[in-house]
């Protein structure tokens, strides 16, 4: 039996992370756009919402264990859902029912949240970082500099992102989830280097950043000093929502047979395997779908509620 | 005078013999802005009226409520978050407040017309200039495109701008910034209104290009015998051109008065107080006067007088009683047609 | 305006060479003989396929023959040879092309209709009731992967409510093309409502916006031309670069619904390992990427005045 008085216990948990932080803020205080935000997104119920489904799913990606005894990948053939409908109802045994090979739905899904979520989070960090830094030195010295990186990027932004993720994941008999973040990382880093170098130059023709200059400031310091922090908000919202992204797009992978393969559990493998059941049995099918959409929707959830909030004009 | 008035509903044409009161007349307005940390009372019960003719400039730092009485008498605030609680506008002796959306459409660039501030921001980039200018005619008189376009080459040469043939199909960007600020003010004075409203018309440009557009503005104002509106915070601009100047602070009007009895004698300290802060030849040498303090937070504005925190010459009456803007008399009680103040002790401001 | 078409074109002509020479790289640097897939698993002498790798130029280095291929592009139209059927992939290409095209052609005008109908409802409503069902509803669209969307249509549409066939005929008629365009414009449709939205709210605040109010205009005319002349720039130069992605997205859409169209060739010749004809594929969409790209430019400079003259 999957272990649902755990899920209780980690919502009580969850709680005061969401509405602890600072008392009323004094109405003197001077405010800052960050300031500004967070006063901003602590009422929105789409960031609550977003911020207390992440946090489950990063607890779940990081202890599947706690939220289910069963094991995703030893099943009991008997148990299989062939001729068994009653296997297929929420509230049946094991929760969600079973699998063709008699194994938990529930506990597949627990155990597929990790495959998805360290896809999503590597491909992500290397991105930002990679595109970043492009998307950073194209945009702070111009001239010759952005145009050879500009139409590097352009080169690889001309691949269509799922083709070109496919075509690099085929060159690899095994695919370990460090093959799958290199897929999706090699051709994802263009939109991050685009969203940053527009970032730079607009931020670059600050007065402050003149004006350091103008005091005799670094390149470096300037950089990270005056430029990054300024530059970081909207890389900060296009990389939350792309994380969704990467997220569907490793499933999709999975889906299509050039992703995860077994042993490893993952939602796309699964939809995959359900899809054979599609008319006798669609809660193989439907499970995981459901648990991934909403994986996806809450980043994307979080990433838009991040950008309203730095971007009043929007509202 | 060429306007043809196809609509009947249009209020009366000018110099019709209907209305005998000011062309403008706004009566205790009052504007107020819901944002999520309160109420803003931007304006709080402005009386001033305009006649044919006649230059009112209105003066008063950023958040005085100067610009919002505008929008308001334009009908072009943003409606949430503003909201105008009580007080009427008339013009030619009828409240726009309470007319049809559309009667007052009609009014807006017909009869009154507005010119703003950054002449770059407030074009529609994307269409020509020619365009912009000829919308007038084509909306509000149903003119052809082609018509149109001429008229729009008229209005460039009326506002003197150079080659007005070859430049009315150019973009906005592709002009100067005193030369936008004319394609601004030939728009509003495309179709003669009665009423014109300039918002800082001058602030945005350099300043030898500021006195050619002031002049511009008023000698075609002279030509057209129309009423004009002049917002600034600019006591020099105003010296010129303005007949009468009303002062506001904090949305409200602390003293009115014709223009060079107010240069000559302020009756009201906040007035002093810029007047003191214009840098003056004879007095060089010597440190600048500035009125301490910053502009009231118009979230919580001061009780009683809300110039009180700054006031040099503040009291406990200053403080707990709003002063009301009465009319202000000679030592002898003799009248000054025309002046008011709103200071509990504007008899020692203006005679001390 | 003439320099800056000079300008885009120059820039286009890298780019191209780069993108072909990336693909060419990534599959041809992947492991596995193209040649020997061609036997199955009872395999051929070697000299049968030495004798077809230098038939086809295997044998050569890579930058080699990444030189002949794009000589024979420029030069002869010639996009490479399917080694399978040994026909050429342009003719390969011209039985899957028009259904693709077809397809993707229906999804875009889906995605525009609706796309910027929403988006304008939203745009004019903002805040209120009908443009928060519309960020609800867009937002669960951007959030569930096409194939998961495919799966929902067909279980509703074909299984349950059985209004449409589970998979397009091999008629292909336009009718079943349908469900597999809303599928596929499913997701770019909603990004595209909420571009509009986006770019409706932002320049329903802009300065000239209120000069047009001033200018007593009606109200029809200053959404329509004031407003909508401003935010469908950035929308548009959306939608250009969404032709090439639609093309791209194929693959999964045509896989769920049995659409015999380029994106089923490209994952036919993924896993058979067909670099040959998967190369000459992508190069096609590149080029029709990059053509659109090019033309969108183009009409981003006609419709804003200030990248014309920049």
């Amino acid at each position: 039996m999957p272990d649902v008085t755990k899920t209780a216990d980690a919502a009580v948990v969850a709680t005061p992370s969401v509405d602890a932080p600072a008392p009323q803020a004094k109405p003197e205080k001077p405010r800052s756009l960050w300031g500004d935000a967070w006063r901003d997104l602590r009422r929105n119920p789409y960031f609550i919402v977003s911020s207390v489904l992440i946090f489950f799913l990063l607890l779940i990606a990081a202890f599947p264990g706690m939220f289910t005894s069963a094991s995703p990948t030893a099943g009991d053939l008997v148990k299989h859902y062939i001729g068994k409908p009653e296997l297929s109802k929420i509230g049946s045994e094991g929760w969600l029912g079973y699998d063709i090979q008699g194994r938990s739905v529930y506990a597949r899904l627990i155990y597929g949240t990790r495959a998805s979520i360290i896809v999503g989070i590597c491909v992500t960090a290397i991105v930002t970082v990679l595109g970043g830094i492009v998307g950073m030195i194209a945009g702070y010295f111009g001239g010759w500099v952005d145009a050879l990186l500009s139409r590097i990027t352009d080169i690889f932004f001309g691949i269509p992102f799922l083709l070109g993720a496919m075509v690099v994941l085929q060159a690899f008999t095994e695919r370990t989830v460090m093959v799958v973040v290199f897929a999706l990382a090699f051709l994802g880093w263009t939109q991050m280097a685009r969203v940053m170098r527009g970032a730079v130059i607009t931020v670059k023709q600050a007065d402050y950043v003149h004006a350091a200059k103008a005091l005799g400031a670094g390149t470096t310091r300037i950089l990270f000093r005056h430029i990054l922090p300024n530059a970081m908000a909207p890389v900060i919202v296009v990389a939350t929502i792309a994380l969704g992204g990467y997220i569907s797009a490793e499933a999709t992978l999975s889906y299509l047979g050039l992703g995860f393969a077994a042993p490893t559990v993952s939602w796309g493998l699964d939809i995959s395997a359900g899809v054979q059941a599609i008319r006798t049995s669609q809660h193989i099918l439907l499970y995981p779908s459901i648990m991934l959409s909403l994986t996806v929707l809450a980043f994307i959830m979080l990433g838009e509620a991040v950008r309203n909030a730095l971007d009043p004009k929007l509202r | 005078m060429s306007t043809i008035d196809k609509t009947a509903s249009v209020p009366a044409p000018r110099a019709s013999g209907e209305h005998n009161g000011p062309l403008l007349e706004v009566k205790d307005l009052h504007v107020e802005f819901h944002t999520r940390d309160g109420v803003a009372k931007a304006v709080n019960g402005v009386n001033y009226s305009v006649d044919a003719g006649e230059t009112l400039a209105v003066l008063g730092e950023s958040g005085s409520g100067k610009s919002v009485t505008a929008q308001a008498i334009m009908g072009i605030l943003d409606m949430p978050p503003g909201k105008i609680p009580q007080g009427e506008i008339l013009f030619r002796g009828e409240d726009m407040l309470k007319m049809a959306d559309e009667d007052r459409r009609k009014i807006r660039g017909r009869k009154i017309a507005m010119i703003f501030q950054d002449a770059l921001s407030s074009l529609n980039p994307v269409l020509t200039v020619g365009y912009q200018l000829g919308e007038m005619f084509r909306v509000h008189q149903g003119m052809s495109k082609k018509d149109a376009q001429r008229k729009a080459i008229e209005l460039m040469d009326k506002v003197k701008i150079p080659a007005a043939k070859a430049r009315v199909s150019d973009y906005p960007h592709q002009f100067s910034g005193g030369m936008r600020q004319r394609i601004m003010i030939a728009m509003a004075l495309a179709l003669e209104p009665d009423l014109i409203i300039a918002d800082e018309p001058t602030t945005a440009l350099d300043v030898t290009v500021q006195a050619q557009v002031m002049d511009l503005l008023a000698e075609l104002q002279r030509e057209y015998n129309m009423g004009l509106i002049l917002i600034t915070h600019d006591l020099g601009v105003v010296a010129d051109v303005a007949d009468k100047i009303a002062v506001m602070y904090a949305g409200r009007i602390v003293e009115q008065a014709p223009v060079h009895e107010l240069y000559a004698r302020p009756a009201h300290p906040y007035t002093r107080g810029l007047l003191d802060s214009i840098p003056r030849l004879d007095q060089k040498g010597q440190e600048l006067y500035a009125i301490k303090g910053l502009p009231p937070n118009l979230l919580k504005v001061p009780s009683g007088c809300a110039f009180n925190p700054r006031c040099p010459k503040a009291t406990d009456l200053c403080r707990t009683e709003i002063p009301a803007l009465v009319p202000v008399t000679e030592q002898d009680g003799a009248d000054l047609p025309g002046r008011k103040s709103a200071c509990h002790f504007w008899k020692e401001t203006i005679h001390g | 305006m003439g320099r800056y078409v000079a300008r885009r074109l120059l820039q286009m002509i890298p780019v191209f060479f780069g993108t072909t020479l990336l693909i060419f790289l990534m599959v041809y640097s992947l492991p596995g003989d193209p040649v020997a897939g061609l036997f199955g698993d009872k395999g051929a002498s070697p000299s049968t396929l030495a004798e077809l790798r230098h038939k086809y130029g295997l044998d050569q280095h890579i930058l080699k023959q990444y030189w002949d291929y794009i000589t024979g592009i420029v030069l002869h139209f010639d996009f490479g040879t399917q080694f399978r059927n040994d026909r050429p992939v342009t003719e390969v290409l011209g039985d899957a092309f028009p259904v693709t095209i077809q397809l993707a052609a229906l999804a875009f005008a889906f995605e525009l209709v609706f796309g910027i109908g929403l988006g304008i409802i939203a745009g004019l409503r903002a805040g209120r009731l009908a443009d928060n069902a519309i960020l609800i509803f867009t937002l669960l669209i951007i959030s569930i992967p096409v194939f998961v969307l495919g799966f929902i249509i067909k279980m509703v549409f074909a299984f349950q409510l059985g209004w449409i066939q589970p998979n397009v005929s091999n008629d292909q008629l336009l009718s079943e093309m349908i469900a597999p365009a809303i599928v596929l414009g499913g997701l770019s449709l909603a990004y595209v409502a909420r571009l509009t939205r986006t770019s409706m709210a932002e320049n329903l605040r802009a300065d000239y916006m209120r000069t047009a109010v001033a200018k007593g205009l009606p109200k029809r005319r200053i959404i329509g031309v004031h407003l909508m002349r401003n935010s469908m720039i950035p929308v548009i130069t959306f939608l250009g670069t969404d032709i090439g992605a639609l093309m791209g997205g194929a693959v999964v859409t045509e896989g769920l619904f049995n659409v015999k169209g380029v994106g089923g060739l490209i994952y036919e010749s993924i896993t058979r390992r067909e670099g040959s004809t998967l190369v000459g594929l992508v190069t096609v969409l590149v080029v029709v990427y990059l053509v659109t790209s090019l033309l969108i430019d183009l009409l981003y400079a006609v419709l804003d005045p200030r990248i014309r003259y920049a």
